[in-house]
């Protein structure tokens, strides 16, 4: 017997209203019922931080909240962080300083760090990296997140590339790209 | 501007930074089933009952699968070519009668949605008569071993190989210094968990697939035996992989449950594993024990040298056949002239998680093997450990150098090197003999920090083939088409980059595509470090017919001479005619069939091509580390971390430095967290991240790095080696060296990952020696 539950969140500033099986993860509501794909799960037991959100402004893992819990709720995801098109300087920060391989972690990077610079607007680097060993990642390493961390906060590490390739093509109007984007029957 | 060798940024974060990527578990298909996969809870046992009914009456479930329904499906095959005859050790698709590892699959639910699957996969009964499991390599392979199977043995295959007279080096030996090692079970364990989407059109009786990677061309060739269906109806789409380092993309059980469920039920079925799934289910990788000796003559030359190695394989063999083992082997000898080698490999079976290759298979076994010998070995026979290896560095005027005998298929000749000369230039950059003398200084003031060094030498490239196609289109827009694929190693990137140079458009306007079946049929893959030199090199040729082509065309178009012609900046001109000139856009439209150039072209601006190589390519590096023991917990900080590389060709540096960088985060694992241990009923103790310990930003050190093109291969136009896997393969070696310095006890770390009771009992040996 399902235990269904009406809710209210809004997510990137835009509200969403419907019915949710209470077991359901907040996660899995943002990628599957809501189609915010962006979030993703490295372990869901809480460990990995690739599924981190802001939940009214505080970074957390969205595998170990009900979606329920959020129940009129401000969610930040990954997805909100552009605007008009343009990565925001985090994100600018990620490409040039080379701190993301495959890419899987890295929204729970972005939305962690988008977190911890509004508390801690000049932080130094022990204090960077203590906070981003919150998150796992495989691929790079964390030197790049660290410096692309750095960076965001306004410190001026060495760029690891010295060319960026223009930050406002979006991938949506891409030909060709996105077939996968397109297959589902996402509420979004 | 020319785009190989530039640090472009990578095209590929356009997505990935905006969660627009395209991983598997972003597809959902309109009405489709969650597959659940149940899987058995004890590492050796008779299945005695199984009752499906209880899960079967749940509201949702649709349909309950187990080893019985699949008696007729074979079991997976091995992808890789061998000699040995490995038929009985492989790996049905779901369990019947015997399971043999904790993990191996024994039934699969589907249903309406993840949660329900799950809740009916725990409604399933199943009865076991448990066994006595067979847990470690050397004494699996004893008669008196629980045996995994009646009447084959433990021992898979057993490896042998070899050049000159061991014997004879052993006996005219000045001296003989031996050693044991041990590497820990640990593996890949990418972020991002295996899954399988499939769509089954009954009506044109085709299968779509997301989530392939790897070797999507080898999958579907598998699965098209497997069920019985032609290649062309089998369609492999391309999505992001969260990292795959060795273990993902293989054909394991779920690439055939996924399919073969989609096109029996008509319904699309999707299966996301779960992380404690994972870390019992995909690959394990490196567990070995190593019974090494060498030879040395009275000027410290290394004479000959002898490997016995007990491969812990887990519980059957997978895809990857025994090239672990091949590749310990082949790959012990390193970077150092060698008269005599016997090594001899036991791939035995045990009641644990089967293994596959893992970021530089047999490689970091070895390396570790071989280098902690050497450090042995000078400190036995008082050399310097920097000199012992420098007398016995194969020198650049040997090289090429031939070894006799073969790896993957292929003979092992060593291209081009001049490790000496990399030696030299990694000590200059990172100062390491300021790192000793800093060390000794710290020491002396009653601290334990030391310094280590382990010099490697790495094989890519492996051939036989790859394919790529580019393709320009009538508005312009170019896209490259690879029969590798993308697992985050930024081959979009570089790939564009080698197509722009040709081309002469800039590498961002060029879309790359990957594992997409329908566009480009055929393809090798993306293992082995060799996308860049192998795929690379494909692209290249495909790119450079493209050029000529459309020179060739524009000629006609233009009356022009074609010597007098120009491709630059996209455009082909006229030489002296400045107004004169054609976008390659404009060029594609006159070859459409009904174009003006069509009468002696095949249709379209585009070519496809593949290259073909019979040798790997041998890159080289060494690492080097300075640590720091805390003798109160055993802890080990890693102070300051260098890698040197030979690369021959560095596409986009940046990318080879995150490769380097983020494989030594992968190597640090490896030497000091990570391992996946049993207890002695061969239930796993390392099922989540709680217990199974990734390296973090607190722990792994900022890594410096020198990347040299010194040594361009010379079997591939642009001199590529290959980058994935040198960040990973020294780190055992030079993070022991360092320990063994710090503590001052040449010879005592002999196990990965080193713990810090080991380390806390060595520092008590260290300060009470009498109470050991």
């Amino acid at each position: 017997m399902k235990d269904i539950l009406p809710m209210k969140i809004t997510v990137n500033g835009r509200e969403h209203a419907f019915e949710v099986e209470s077991r359901r993860t907040l996660a899995d509501v943002l990628r599957h019922d809501l189609g915010y794909t962006g979030t993703h799960l490295g372990c869901e037991h809480g460990i990995c931080g690739a599924c981190t959100v802001l939940l009214d402004g505080l970074p957390v893992r969205s595998c170990l909240v009900f979606g329920v819990q959020a129940d009129g709720c401000e969610v930040e995801t990954v997805e909100g962080l552009e605007s008009e098109g343009r990565l925001n300087p985090l994100q600018e920060a990620f490409s040039a300083h080379h701190a993301l391989q495959c890419g899987f972690c890295t929204p729970g990077f972005l939305m962690l760090a988008t977190g911890f610079l509004r508390e801690n607007v000049d932080p130094t680097e022990e204090e960077i990296r203590e906070a981003m060993s919150s998150n796992l990642c495989r691929c790079t390493g964390y030197q790049g997140i660290i410096e692309a961390v750095q960076a965001a906060a306004g410190q001026e590490p060495e760029a690891a590339v010295d060319a960026s390739v223009a930050p406002e093509i979006s991938e949506n109007q891409r030909e060709g790209v996105s077939p996968l984007r397109d297959a589902g029957d996402h509420a979004q | 501007m020319r785009s190989v060798g530039r640090r472009i940024g990578r095209l590929e974060d356009r997505r990935l930074l905006r969660g627009l990527g395209h991983f598997v578990d972003d597809v959902d298909l309109v009405g489709q089933l969650w597959m659940r996969v149940l899987r058995a809870p004890l590492a050796h046992a008779r299945i005695s009952s199984l009752r499906t009914e209880a899960a079967l009456s749940l509201p949702g479930v649709e349909a309950v699968l187990t080893g019985d329904d699949l008696a007729w499906a074979r079991p997976i095959p091995v992808r890789t070519r061998t000699e040995h005859e490995l038929d009985d050790f492989l790996q049905p698709v779901l369990a019947r009668e015997r399971v043999r590892y904790v993990g191996e699959p024994v039934a699969v639910v589907l249903a309406e949605d993840a949660y329900l699957a799950e809740d009916a996969a725990e409604l399933i009964e199943v009865e076991y008569e448990e066994l006595p499991a067979a847990l470690d390599p050397r004494g699996a392979a004893e008669e008196d071993a629980p045996q995994l199977r009646e009447g084959s043995g433990n021992e898979a295959a057993t490896l042998r190989v070899g050049f000159g007279d061991v014997e004879e080096a052993f006996e005219g030996a000045e001296r003989v210094v031996g050693a044991e090692v041990r590497i820990g079970r640990h593996s890949a364990v990418p972020l991002e968990t295996r899954g399988l989407v499939a769509d089954y059109d009954a009506g044109s009786d085709h299968l779509t697939i997301w989530g392939a990677t790897k070797v999507p061309h080898f999958n579907r060739r598998i699965l098209s035996q497997m069920l019985g269906m032609p290649l062309n109806r089998i369609s492999m789409k391309k999505s992001d992989a969260g990292g795959g380092f060795g273990v993902r993309g293989e054909f394991y059980p779920e690439d055939f449950l996924v399919p073969y469920l989609a096109r029996e039920l008509g319904r699309p079925v999707k299966w996301i594993e779960d992380r404690a799934e994972h870390l019992v289910a995909t690959n394990h990788s490196r567990e070995q024990v190593h019974r090494l000796e060498a030879a040395f003559d009275a000027e410290h030359r290394l004479l000959g040298l002898r490997d016995e190695v007990w491969h812990d394989n887990g519980a059957y063999i997978r895809t990857h056949g025994v090239i672990v083992a091949d590749l310990t082997l082949a790959m012990l000898p390193g970077p150092y002239r060698l008269a005599a080698y016997e090594g001899t490999a036991h791939v035995a079976l045990t009641n644990k998680t089967p293994c596959g290759t893992y970021r530089g298979p047999g490689r970091y076994e070895s390396t570790f093997a071989r280098e902690h010998l050497l450090d042995v070995a000078a400190a036995e026979l008082g050399v310097d450990r920097l000199e012992l290896r420098r007398i016995n560095l194969l020198d650049s005027s040997e090289m090429p150098h031939a070894r006799e005998m073969r790896t993957l298929g292929t003979d092992v000749v060593l291209d081009a090197g001049d490790y000496e000369g990399l030696l030299d230039k990694a000590l200059e950059c990172s100062g390491f003999e300021e790192w000793e003398r800093e060390a000794r200084e710290l020491r002396e003031q009653g601290r334990l920090v030391g310094t280590g060094v382990g010099y490697f030498l790495e094989k890519s490239g492996l051939g036989p083939y790859e394919e790529a196609a580019v393709e320009v289109d009538p508005t312009g827009s170019v896209r490259v088409l690879t029969g590798g694929a993308s697992l985050g190693q930024g081959i979009e990137t570089v790939l564009a980059q080698i197509a722009a140079d040709q081309l002469t458009v800039p590498p961002e306007e060029i879309e790359v595509i990957h594992t997409d079946t329908d566009l480009l049929p055929d393809g090798v893959g993306s293992w082995a470090s060799r996308s860049t030199v192998v795929g690379g090199s494909a692209v290249m040729l495909a790119a450079q017919a493209t050029a000529e082509k459309a020179l060739r065309v524009a000629a006609e178009m233009l009356e022009a001479a074609s010597a007098d012609l120009r491709l630059e900046s996209g455009r082909v001109g006229v030489a002296g005619s400045p107004g004169k000139s054609l976008s390659l856009g404009e060029i594609s439209a006159a070859c459409e069939p009904h174009g003006i150039a069509a009468a002696e072209e095949a249709p379209g601006l585009g070519a496809r091509r593949t290259f073909t190589v019979d040798h790997m390519t041998y890159p080289y590096g060494l690492h080097l580390a300075q640590v720091e023991i805390d003798p109160a917990t055993g802890g080990v900080e890693i102070l300051r971390y260098f890698i040197a590389y030979e690369v021959g060709c560095a596409v986009n540096p940046t990318l080879v430095e995150g490769q380097l960088i983020g494989g030594a985060a992968q190597g640090i694992g490896g030497a000091l967290f990570e391992e996946f241990r049993y207890d002695g009923s061969g239930q796993p103790l390392a099922a989540t991240f709680i217990d199974y310990l990734e390296p973090t930003a607190a722990e792994v050190p900022r890594v410096e790095t020198l990347i040299c093109e010194d040594a361009p291969s010379p079997d591939n136009p642009l001199g590529l080696k290959g980058a994935g896997e040198g960040g990973t393969v020294g780190c055992g070696a030079a993070i022991t060296s360092a320990l063994e310095d710090a503590l001052e006890m040449p010879g005592e770390i002999t196990a990965l990952p080193v713990s810090p009771e080991r380390i806390r009992s060595l520092v008590r040996q260290k300060r009470e020696p009498r109470s050991e």
